[in-house]
């Protein structure tokens, strides 16, 4: 069947019960209910730590065919997923599904576990390297599900994503298991993602390396969440965890399209006082952050707030009294945990206030300005961030769906050539982002406004920065690389990309 | 009024930064076939500039430096490239009215094989030894083709037996030597690289004086000094406002049939509103509307 951005899209697929097709951003209004679960007494005073992985594992009863969960807030630098999926294997438990909040380079050893059949499904953001080959190869028995990380808030709310057990990787945790991230030796900041597993789970297991006298404050996960703690040596390499200050970019092209992207903002008729902002961490984003900054202050204004995953310019900005606050669902590098753990300013946020469409209102829903970084455009201003010029899984969906949905201007930055391809297409290989969503693609040269928005088209006629139409900009990219040939795709299908919403924007097939 | 504000070189060797060299606004980009590329290399830079050239529409100036006419490449340098019309032809190291005027010849028969107008290729030198700059006014002034003189500073500071400052007084005879040679010649004046791409007050500084000194512009290394520059040569918008003054104040008197014109009680004569028509024309070029405002 075709959806509503003129996709093919599967009726049906093996191991998925029904398959609905996207209709549009808020087309779809949702008539069920949040799912949670089973209650559960604890008696007073008992002693919730297990001695091992191993026990925990017996202790939730995992078996063949289960779901279990992992967040990503260690990224590159995780102990968690790998350790507990071995202790799994070793005990012959099958069958399972993998639905962590990302995977990064670190998970490609578990491939040996997909292909030994101990996961026979992954339901996730996105994933790179090795695995992610794998798993566009067609290896997995049940084809990759691709959520964005409010969409997957969503589906564990409404219970699309039942998870069976939860393994938690907590820098803090008391012996009652209360957890927070920006203490201990593997500290990461904000736990947005892993909240909602905890929240919704069966059971949930804190494996820590910080164990701590009760109570343990902050909290970002509460020992009412809490089934079982395992104390380890080590849940993670600090050094993968987060990246010493991650500084504004000093790549000449880069901070051209952060120039444009910025000049866009001032003139869009969304910067003034109070305004709220997203940055992304890409290179051209994030260097977005200094001229928007020099142009606050240039211009005497003030943001209220910023969201997203936070990095030092967003937390410099805070710091400057640029914006009011931050709501954070995660940390890149040092400075941002420790603004997190120091500034009251600096808010923590699930994933579900940060993204979910579907509770009564997720902070993207405030948004003014998103500046988001893309793999691929197309002339339709759909956007891809998960597959490759082979069509290959490289990317993950990130919040990147989500805040272009919520943001009144969404801005898409990319270099309309990367190396000798183009960026810019007819077609994109993968759509995460429908182009209904995103108001503006910025390139080192040229700026392109959806049709939709007319009124921004007006507004940016002043700008200063190169205005035009998308197609021209497609043409400008095919003059310098010539048009490049379409990726040659079998018909087999190795993943679907879940909208947010839940429905089915695209589907990813095994390159040829 | 042609600018030339900011030139930036551009190693010929590398692709990608051929490919995207036109988009950072440089007034003119130079595609460098001499220093920066090395002796195995030559023949394939040479080819890449030529397709870039041939094939990249620029909105900048374009200047070839070639290898200097005296070395194996200078020549096939010249061969190759003339085909595809660049503006300019930049001769590094030049000693003598005889290498401009070698290069010119070559250039005439370039036009006249490939039926260009005569006269559109144009060339400017670079001075970079003390034998140079002695014969500097000879060099600018060699060939009806040269537009612009310039200050190689790295080479010419170690012909000196000395290295480069921050405050520049090594440099300050030549420069000095290059813009009279320049101005007597009726062409433009272009100062030297700074190289620490990092030292932003550095680089502020030295562009502020060379601009003060009465140069044309700077040769750049990197597309982040390229708007430093620009925004120095921009005039202020108390020295447009002053030259407007000046212009209503000549006009006036002219109107008087007065012989004596003042402003605010300073004496007016015609070099000051030669300057200032210069500075209003200049500000028309640049586009710099009512002017920058000085921090």
């Amino acid at each position: 069947m075709i959806n509503s951005i003129g996709r093919e899209i599967p009726q049906s697929l093996p191991g998925y019960a029904s398959l609905t097709p996207f209709g549009g951003a808020f087309a779809l209004k949702p008539d069920n209910r949040r799912a949670g679960p089973r209650l559960c007494a604890d008696m007073p005073h008992s002693d919730k730590r297990v001695k091992s992985i191993d026990a925990a594992i017996d202790a939730c009863g995992l078996q063949d065919g289960m779901t279990i969960s992992f967040h990503h807030h260690f990224r590159n630098g995780d102990f968690i997923l790998n350790t507990v999926l071995e202790a799994i294997a070793r005990k012959g438990i099958k069958g399972l599904t993998l639905a962590p909040s990302s995977l990064n380079d670190v998970n490609d050893a578990i491939i040996p576990l997909i292909e030994n059949g101990t996961i026979t499904a992954i339901e996730t953001s996105g994933a790179r390297g090795k695995l992610g080959k794998l798993l566009t190869s067609g290896k997995l028995a049940k084809p990759v599900l691709i959520r964005s990380h409010g969409g997957r808030a969503r589906a564990i709310e409404c219970g699309d994503l039942h998870i069976d057990v939860a393994f938690l990787g907590a820098p803090a945790c008391d012996c009652y298991g209360n957890i927070n991230g920006v203490e201990g030796k593997s500290a990461c900041g904000s736990m947005g993602y892993a909240m909602i597993d905890a929240a919704f789970a069966e059971k949930v297991v804190a494996i820590t390396d910080n164990l701590v006298p009760h109570p343990l404050f902050p909290i970002s996960i509460p020992q009412t969440d809490v089934d079982f703690i395992v104390v380890v040596d080590s849940i993670g390499d600090p050094k993968g965890i987060a990246s010493g200050a991650l500084r504004i970019s000093s790549d000449p092209r880069e901070l051209l399209i952060a120039q444009y992207a910025s000049s866009v903002i001032e003139y869009s008729g969304y910067f003034k006082q109070d305004f709220s902002f997203q940055l992304g961490s890409g290179g051209a984003s994030l260097a977005a952050a200094r001229f928007i900054r020099e142009k606050m202050l240039a211009q005497k204004i003030t943001g209220s707030f910023g969201v997203g995953g936070i990095t030092t310019p967003f937390v410099d900005m805070l710091e400057e009294g640029l914006f009011k606050c931050l709501f954070d669902v995660q940390d890149f590098d040092q400075p941002s945990i420790q603004s997190i753990k120091r500034n009251p300013n600096h808010l923590e946020m699930s994933a579900s206030y940060y993204a979910n469409p579907h509770n009564r209102g997720p902070i993207v829903n405030m948004l003014d300005v998103v500046i988001l970084s893309a793999t691929e455009v197309d002339v339709d201003f759909n956007v891809n961030v998960i597959t490759d010029s082979n069509g290959v899984i490289m990317g993950a969906s990130g919040g990147h769906s989500d805040a272009a949905a919520g943001a009144s201007l969404a801005i898409v930055v990319a270099p309309l050539l990367r190396g000798r391809l183009p960026m810019v297409l007819k077609k994109v290989n993968t759509v995460v982002t429908p182009g209904e969503s995103v108001d503006v693609v910025v390139t080192e040269r040229g700026v392109a406004v959806n049709p939709l928005r007319q009124d921004l088209k007006d507004n940016l006629r002043n700008s200063g920065v190169p205005i035009m139409e998308i197609e021209e900009l497609r043409q400008l990219a095919v003059n310098l690389a010539g048009e490049p040939d379409s990726i040659p795709l079998s018909d087999e299908i190795v993943g679907l990309v879940e909208y947010r919403d839940g429905t089915i924007i695209d589907a990813i097939r095994r390159p040829l | 009024m042609k600018l030339r504000r900011s030139m930036m070189f551009v190693p010929g060797n590398n692709p990608g930064m051929l490919q995207n060299a036109g988009i950072y606004g440089a007034d003119a980009l130079i595609f460098d076939l001499e220093d920066s590329v090395s002796i195995n290399e030559k023949d394939s830079a040479r080819e890449l500039v030529f397709q870039a050239i041939s094939n990249i529409k620029y909105p900048s100036e374009i200047a070839i430096r070639i290898n200097h006419i005296r070395t194996p490449f200078g020549r096939p340098d010249l061969a190759k490239i003339l085909a595809a019309k660049p503006n300019l032809i930049r001769l590094p190291m030049t000693e003598s009215a005889v290498e401009i005027q070698t290069v010119d010849a070559i250039i005439t028969e370039a036009e006249n094989r490939y039926k260009f107008a005569p006269g559109s290729i144009m060339m400017m030198a670079a001075v970079e030894t003390a034998k140079g700059l002695l014969k500097a006014y000879e060099i600018a002034s060699a060939s009806p083709r040269m537009v612009a003189l310039a200050i190689g500073g790295e080479d010419f500071v170690a012909d000196l037996h000395t290295s480069r400052s921050k405050h520049g007084r090594e440099l300050f005879v030549a420069r000095s030597e290059i813009l009279l040679a320049a101005r007597a010649a009726g062409i433009n004046a272009i100062d030297t690289v700074f190289s620490d791409v990092n030292d932003t007050e550095g680089f502020i500084n030295e562009a502020t004086a060379i601009k003060e000194m009465g140069f044309d512009g700077k040769s750049v290394v990197n597309p982040r000094q390229i708007q430093m520059v620009h925004d120095i040569f921009t005039p202020t918008a108390k020295e447009i406002d002053h030259a407007k003054k000046v212009l209503v104040a000549y006009e006036e008197a002219l109107a008087r049939k007065s012989g004596v014109i003042s402003l605010n009680g300073k004496m007016i004569d015609l070099p000051i509103v030669a300057r200032a028509e210069r500075t209003l024309a200049y500000a028309d070029a640049v586009g710099a509307g009512a002017g920058r405002v000085e921090s």
